[in-house]
């Protein structure tokens, strides 16, 4: 076993290391705390590519190297974690340790005049750590508890700035969503620890992923009549789907967007709620086992369900991305579409179809992220759209860098990485046998995201500025000049540079997965891979590649017809598309009242639970309780009266008879002699008397 | 080691402390302190050195003492600790001190109160580890009468009823296993643990309760049922489980917040010792006779307590139903490995893990429940006594270190991978789930809630905009810091590493594994 195999744990953990040494510092050391931050992920980044040029050229079976340890024992048996070395794991290392580490250069430029950005970069740190842990996990346990504490450092990080309530109830909101998905898959796991004996994914053919205990499970049926591996996939899909804000656990990450704009990059775009599609793609032989006897079936069941939500929330938050007026909600909408993409393409074409999309997509949704967190600095921490416009000129690396970043995402043909990654999706799921809609799904999504994207950018970048407006308008006008000193501005080179090496892979990215080269793919599956131009030409694909970029073109141009042509005046103006569909924009902007549905049935019932079991503890428990006091002190009484009134009365009522009885005797013997002799002469006359009659008779 | 009475050491010493402080004159409080402490001090010492000493590779009782004391009643006086045993009394050794340390905000009569707190310790270390029912009983009634006075005279405004009811319910389930132990005595004219569950095992025990209680006119197993039932209940009250537990919250919410520390962190793990000790090796028959009901308690203990915690606006309360919530999991998990028999070694597997998670759980939650309350004292401390829900409000601004460290301290109450709480409830699930998997997956609902209400009191107490009446809130002082530090710190590494608490423990589990077999 190599040295970095053997090593590979340092890759988490030198950004854990930062993270505590940070926690035990002092607020104001804030250059240590960033430079161990930026340091540490430095050394994790080279590893990173140590261990991704370790797994370069090697073949499916030498691929993947493991290394496991016993953790603890319980009873005989030893809990064993350990962490695994293949391409999937190298090409996520790669890329987290490499946006991660622009996001931390970059924060250091956005949070310069933060209180507690000490802190902030002790919370990064920690998530970097736990993120790569979940990366490395060899076992479904270890990745549990990455996958855990990066909930943790996400609700930390949105709830950032705690003194805004909206910030510290997003936190929550997003914590206690991920924590619906997370104890279903908490059932998944324990089911598969019970079903394998092990977590461990790959131990030499021992593994809960290998061939044996995949089979195992397959034949195993539970009363529901599902396969067992059926079962524990579905409920492990639901803990990727509160992670990955699939619909329909998706409501908490747009409100994520109350953290720091660096942290939305990297947690809530490129990294963390990747975790979910990463996940899915890791126990992807658990999704796709299936019974020898249905090996002819076009898919599993698994599959068939992570493919449907997937298409479904590309599409629903999409259209709902189309309504909304903050710059960084949109692009939340967008990444929660995207992640839908990304399991359309588990779904239906396998691992190296998502994960492609995955990377390139953390690559140009950072950009995107980071070029919004640009404008808001610069626009002095303005993120609503409508009181933007013009920036074109006066920020305009953001605004190049930015355009790289939206035509990506919006899959403009052959140049971006983001066209190559979707159309490997769309292709997919066209000859997906079981349904054709998935892939019209993918089209309409397509077609949305440039629509939606051209929609943000036109009214950002082009037309004029309408900060001052609005401003002035609140302000009176007096302000007027003031607020012309408030001119947005371009940000610092800090900020700026890791949006230009980003905007540079966002665009080169794509040619590592194109048909006529798949090398991303081959990687992935640890083959060779081929180069070979005429797959391009091969006619589906060509007829596909045209058709999806004529949908793209389609959703710019009427993006472009409906916002850039004439661009809003006043921030107060009419949405295009209000104007031309009002009820239809209202139903998207309030997000087709998901959020409101909630509050109406889970948190209300949530909420009467909590009524119930109070109430029933305070009133029946607690009254039988009061009823059995009641029932005591009734009995106590009782037996007291009886006491009292017929064992008490009746002894002294004797006792005053006795005594009366006695008193009255007593005062017969007063001892006067005339009284005895009184008596005896009336006894003696009494019993002459008495005896007389008796002789007579 | 072997020579040198240690058990008879540890429970002689906090009571022999507590005795020199009840002659100690009231104006003596710092000398009462220290003295109590320096005494709680050299138990922990003891402990410490009783764990170190101890074999984890053997399961039995160990640092046996047994004297034979009324023969003609079948009393012995026999102590000895196994593995549940020592991790009981390591607990209790350690959650003693911290109270104490907690314990600033009491005034009146101190030596009277160190006291009774050590008073406590002893009736405490008597109860885990004693074998012998009498002198068990013995200690299990002393420490009840430690905590009413201490309830009774250092409490809230509602202290009076809150500590008659604790006091009274928990006496009559006291009286039902006391009769329900005179009837097996009757039977078999033993009091020993030991020689019981030997005489259960064999089926003996059946016989003799047939043989010499006939005259009740019960089948046996009716009778046996009846005799479970007594014993029952006394454990019941004690833990608690739902239905019996409405004097807990009460109880909680008034005593005194280092006195709440005790009744939480050790006197519930009372019940649940219980369980284990006595109902399990002796009548697991009847518990198998009904399962379903006893696993539909758990199931309410866990979610309702849970459900009834979020509805609570007083942070004491709120806490209390939480910790009901969390030994819901270890009664799940009692009632789990007792459920089924036979000779599949996965069986044996699943149960060991169960068990290894009940024990585990127990030590967790005696440890962050206690802190838990003593950040709830702290706070009491600050706001001169105020304790609601809604009372703070965005202290995290002036006191970051206290809303980091009981930040912590909640997060491993909702069991955060990393800290404590989580392994014992993993272990929990890991087993309970194939054995019983409805019960296990409704008991997941309880993860959920636990996690709503615990996040809820964060964001009040410690997010949001400073509520202005605390700007002058005090941060942890140094001392403080020193008190928690430990706490939190043992928090991390049963987190990290749990092996050399489970390597104590497994010997123990595993032996408790084979007698459920069969």
């Amino acid at each position: 076993m190599s040295w970095i195999v053997h090593n590979l744990w340092l890759v988490p953990f030198l950004p854990l290391l930062a993270a505590g040494l940070t926690a035990l510092a002092k607020q104001r050391h804030r250059r240590f705390a960033a430079t161990l931050a930026i340091g540490s992920m430095t050394v994790s980044f080279l590893l990173a590519v140590g261990a991704f040029a370790h797994t370069l050229g090697r073949h499916e079976d030498e691929a993947r190297q493991v290394f496991n340890f016993p953790w603890f024992q319980f009873g005989t048996e030893w809990l064993k974690l350990g962490w695994v070395l293949d391409p999937l794991t190298a090409a996520m290392l790669v890329m987290v340790t490499f946006v991660g580490l622009l996001i931390f250069i970059y924060s250091v430029g956005y949070m310069a005049h933060d209180e507690n950005f000490t802190r902030f970069f002790c919370f990064l740190s920690l998530f970097a750590g736990a993120m790569l842990g979940v990366v490395i996990a060899n076992s479904l346990l270890l990745l549990f508890i990455c996958w855990e504490l990066v909930g943790l450092t996400s609700y930390l990080l949105i709830g950032f700035w705690y003194h805004k309530p909206s910030a510290a109830a997003a936190a929550k909101k997003a914590f206690i969503t991920t924590r619906l998905g997370d104890v279903a898959l908490l059932l998944g796991m324990v089911w598969l620890y019970s079903q394998t004996g092990t977590l461990l994914f790959y131990d030499n053919g021992a593994g809960c992923l290998e061939q044996s205990a995949l089979g195992a499970m397959v034949a195993q049926t539970t009363s529901l009549g599902l396969a067992a591996s059926t079962g524990i996939g579905l409920l492990i899909f639901a803990g990727a789907v509160g992670k990955s804000g699939q619909v329909p656990l998706h409501v908490w990450l747009p409100d994520a967007m109350e953290g720091p704009t660096p942290v939305s990059a990297l947690i809530h775009a490129a990294t963390m709620v990747a975790a979910g599609v990463f996940l899915v793609a890791r126990v992807y032989p658990l999704m796709a086992a299936r019974d020898i006897a249905d090996v002819l079936s076009p898919s599993t069941a698994a599959l068939q369900v992570v493919t449907w939500v997937g298409a479904i929330t590309a599409v629903f938050a999409a259209l709902i991305a189309v309504a909304q007026t903050d710059i960084k909600r949109i692009l939340a909408y967008s990444t929660v579409s995207q992640l839908g993409y990304m399991m359309l393409g588990l779904g239906v074409g396998g691992v190296a179809v998502g994960m492609f999309h995955l990377i390139t997509h953390a690559f140009f949704k950072a950009l995107l992220f980071m070029g919004a967190g640009s404008v808001i600095h610069g626009c002095h921490e303005e993120q609503d759209i409508r009181r933007m416009g013009g920036l074109r000129k006066l920020m305009p690396v953001t605004f190049a860098t930015y355009a790289v970043g939206m035509l990506a995402l919006a899959g403009f043909p052959l140049l971006f990485s983001g066209f190559w990654s979707k159309d490997e999706i769309l292709h997919a799921a066209h000859e997906w046998p079981v349904s054709c809609w998935p892939f019209y799904f993918g089209l309409f999504g397509a077609l949305l995201t440039a629509f939606y994207m051209t929609r943000q950018v036109a009214c950002v970048f082009f037309g004029n500025y309408r900060g001052h407006a609005a401003e002035g308008a609140a302000a009176g006008n007096h302000h007027a000049a003031k607020s012309r000193r408030h001119q947005p501005h371009e940000s610092p080179a800090v900020m700026t540079a890791p949006l230009a090496i980003l905007a540079a892979f966002a665009v080169v990215l794509g040619f590592l997965g194109t048909p006529a080269w798949p090398w991303f793919q081959s990687y992935l599956e640890g083959e060779a891979a081929m180069v070979d131009p005429d797959k391009l030409l091969a006619p589906g694909t060509l007829a596909l590649m045209l058709g999806s970029a004529l949908v793209v073109f389609a959703g710019l141009g009427l993006g472009w017809w409906l916002y850039g042509r004439r661009p809003m005046r006043h921030a107060d103006d009419a949405d295009g598309l209000e104007r031309l569909h009002p009820e239809i924009f209202a139903v998207l902007r309030d997000k087709f009242y998901v959020d409101e549905f909630y509050e109406a049935t889970v948190i209300r019932f949530n909420a009467g639970c909590a009524w119930l079991g109070d109430w029933l503890d305070r009133w029946i428990w607690g009254g039988a309780v009061l009823a059995c006091k009641f029932i005591t002190i009734g009995l106590s009484w009782l037996s007291r009266l009886f006491d009292e009134f017929v064992v008490n009365l009746g002894f002294d009522e004797g006792c005053r008879r006795i005594g009366n009885g006695a008193r009255f005797t007593s005062s017969l013997q007063d001892g006067q002699t005339q009284n005895y002799l009184r008596t005896l002469a009336l006894a003696l006359a009494a019993l002459l008397l008495l005896l007389t009659w008796g002789c007579k008779g | 080691m072997n020579d040198f009475p240690a058990i008879t050491g540890l429970t002689l010493l906090p009571l022999i402390g507590g005795g020199l402080l009840l002659g100690l004159g009231a104006d003596h409080k710092t000398l009462a302190r220290r003295l109590a402490l320096g005494v709680s001090a050299l138990a922990l010492a003891l402990a410490v050195t009783l764990a170190v000493n101890f074999n984890p590779s053997s399961g039995g009782l160990q640092f046996v003492q047994r004297l034979s004391w009324v023969p003609g009643l079948g009393v012995d006086y026999f102590v000895g600790v196994d593995g549940l045993g020592l991790l009981m009394v390591l607990l209790t050794a350690l959650v003693v001190p911290l109270a104490l340390l907690a314990s600033g905000r009491i005034t009146e009569r101190v030596p009277l109160y160190c006291a009774l707190v050590l008073l406590l310790q002893a009736g405490l270390f008597g109860t885990f580890t004693a074998q012998n029912f009498f002198h068990w009983f013995l200690f299990w009634e002393l420490s009840l009468v430690p905590a009413f006075f201490l309830i009774k005279l250092w409490g809230g405004p509602d202290r009076g009823p809150a500590a008659t009811q604790f006091f009274v319910y928990t006496m009559v389930g006291s009286v039902a296993m006391l009769l329900s132990f005179l009837a097996i005595f009757l039977a078999t004219g033993k009091f020993n643990f030991t020689d019981l569950a030997e005489l259960s095992q064999t089926g003996q025990l059946d016989a003799s309760l047939a043989a010499k209680l006939n005259w009740t006119s019960l089948s046996p197993a009716a009778l046996k049922l009846v005799i479970f039932g007594g014993v029952f209940l006394g454990l019941a009250v004690k833990v608690p489980v739902m239905p019996f537990h409405t004097w807990l919250p009460t109880a909680y919410a008034e005593a005194p917040s280092p006195v709440t520390m005790l009744l939480t962190g050790l006197m519930s793990k009372m019940g649940v010792y219980g369980f284990l000790r006595i109902l399990v090796p002796l009548f697991a028959a009847e518990m198998r006779a009904v399962i379903t009901p006893l696993l539909w308690l758990a199931v309410i203990t866990i979610v309702a307590s849970a459900a009834a915690a979020f509805a609570q606006r007083d942070l004491k309360r709120m806490l209390a139903y939480s910790s009901i919530n969390h030994l819901g999991y270890c009664l799940l998990g009692i009632f789990v490995a007792v459920k089924l028999t036979g000779a599949d070694p996965k069986l044996a597997v699943e149960k060991a893990a169960v068990l290894d998670g009940v024990l585990l759980q127990m030590f967790n939650h005696g440890l962050t429940a206690a802190t838990l309350f003593c950040f709830v004292g702290l706070l009491e401390q600050r706001s001169g006594g105020l304790r609601g829900l809604n009372d703070f409000g965005g202290v995290r601004k002036v006191a970051p270190v206290f809303a980091g460290l009981m930040g912590i301290s909640v997060f491993a109450s909702l069991g955060l991978p990393g800290l404590n709480g989580f392994i014992g409830e993993f272990l929990i699930f890991k087993g309970a789930f194939p054995l019983v998997t409805w019960a296990t997956a409704l008991a997941a609902l309880g993860l959920l809630i636990t996690a709503v209400f615990l996040l809820t009191l964060l964001q009040r107490v410690f997010q949001g905009p400073l509520n202005p009446k605390w700007s002058a809130f005090p941060d942890l002082t140094t001392a403080e810091r020193w008190i928690v530090a430990p706490a939190v710190a043992l928090m991390f590494l049963i987190g990290v590493y749990p092996q050399p608490v489970l390597h104590l423990l497994n010997a123990t589990v595993l032996q408790f594994v084979t007698k459920l077999m069969s």
